[in-house]
């Protein structure tokens, strides 16, 4: 079977995108594997559970209500409140995803998580990229999730904790896109701005509303902001 | 636990995991935004990865407290700055770990 050259070239800039996402899922996902095993979860469920949510800290809190007998409906309300924050990301998408064909969103959509969104939305804005490329690195993505999860669950005791500093990887990503991110004053003082609410939220309130809260907050000022400059000038 | 229970138990969390995914997508996709939100989406992605990366780097978890020693936060300044001149998000992703495993002799 050949192989149309756009097909694999979609392929490779996809792969170039995704990597780094990849290497920071597999600790991740073996310590998520291993605490799951611990928690008397079958590697099956465990592959289960990654293919169906995808969602890292869904997974973690999951696991850890599991270990104290938490109700399943207790776990799925929890799940939703955590991951409503892709309710932001996914809407931020659409500005890039414009006029698509409902059946590729809803395919695309399975595969927003906070790692996939932070690079594909660095490429949509620098241009160049397409949504081909964005779905290749949603499902590499997956598919790397799913090995580490299953992998931690079967055999996560004897990997060594910590290894070559593999801990950073996804905040080294977060950090250099944040960098991307920066392009112009109201950009850095928005970035500012959420770092500091997000610091003060996240100290006094449990759980993990401080992310869309400070994120929201920190958008809002930074577009009224804009819009204070834009009307003086 | 039995197989339909977790099938339970992981396919009602898929569908409130999903359904924020995809309703933003489906429907605003097929809209014409508004200037505003348009603008006030552009400020969104820097928001959020700071909102995320800001705790890991200034604050301990549990339980949560303020703290301005972290590995994480002396790591993160050299891998900043390696970010900004390179632009390298795969280089960056290298250099960060590097320093955090050689962190990890010192602290």
């Amino acid at each position: 079977m050949s192989f149309p050259s756009i097909q694999r070239n979609i392929l490779r800039q996809g792969a170039t995108a995704a990597w780094p996402i990849c290497l920071g899922y597999f600790p991740i996902g073996l310590a998520l594997g291993v605490l799951a095993q611990q928690a008397g979860l079958p590697w099956w469920a465990v592959a289960m559970m990654s293919a169906i949510v995808f969602a890292g800290s869904a997974q973690f809190i999951c696991i850890a209500m599991l270990a104290a007998d938490v109700s399943i409906p207790s776990i799925i309300l929890t799940t939703f409140f955590v991951n409503l924050r892709h309710l932001l990301m996914s809407s931020a998408l659409a500005v890039h995803l414009a006029g698509v064909s409902r059946r590729f969103l809803a395919l695309y959509s399975y595969g927003v998580t906070d790692e996939s969104f932070a690079v594909n939305m660095t490429r949509f804005r620098a241009g160049g990229w397409g949504r081909w490329q964005a779905l290749t690195v949603n499902h590499l993505a997956n598919s790397a999730w799913i090995l580490s999860t299953t992998t931690g669950a079967l055999v996560g005791q004897f990997v060594p904790q910590g290894a070559f500093g593999i801990d950073y990887a996804l905040t080294g990503m977060f950090i250099c896109l944040l960098v991307f991110q920066l392009q112009g004053r109201i950009y850095l003082l928005t970035g500012l701005l959420a770092a500091v609410i997000s610091v003060g939220w996240y100290l006094l309130i449990p759980g993990d509303s401080y992310i869309v809260g400070s994120s929201m907050s920190a958008a809002t000022f930074g577009y009224l902001l804009k819009r204070r400059y834009q009307r003086g000038k | 636990m039995r197989f339909v229970d977790y099938l339970m138990l992981f396919g009602g969390m898929g569908l409130v995991t999903y359904l924020p995914r995809a309703l933003p997508l489906l429907y605003l996709s097929h809209k014409q935004l508004p200037q505003w939100l348009v603008d006030w989406l552009e400020l969104i992605p820097v928001a959020i990865l700071s909102a995320l990366l800001a705790p890991t780097l200034f604050a301990d978890s549990a339980p949560r407290n303020l703290n301005l020693g972290k590995p994480e936060l002396l790591v993160a300044i050299p891998t900043l700055i390696f970010a900004w001149k390179t632009r390298s998000l795969g280089g960056t992703v290298l250099v960060g770990m590097l320093l955090y495993w050689l962190a990890g002799f010192i602290f």
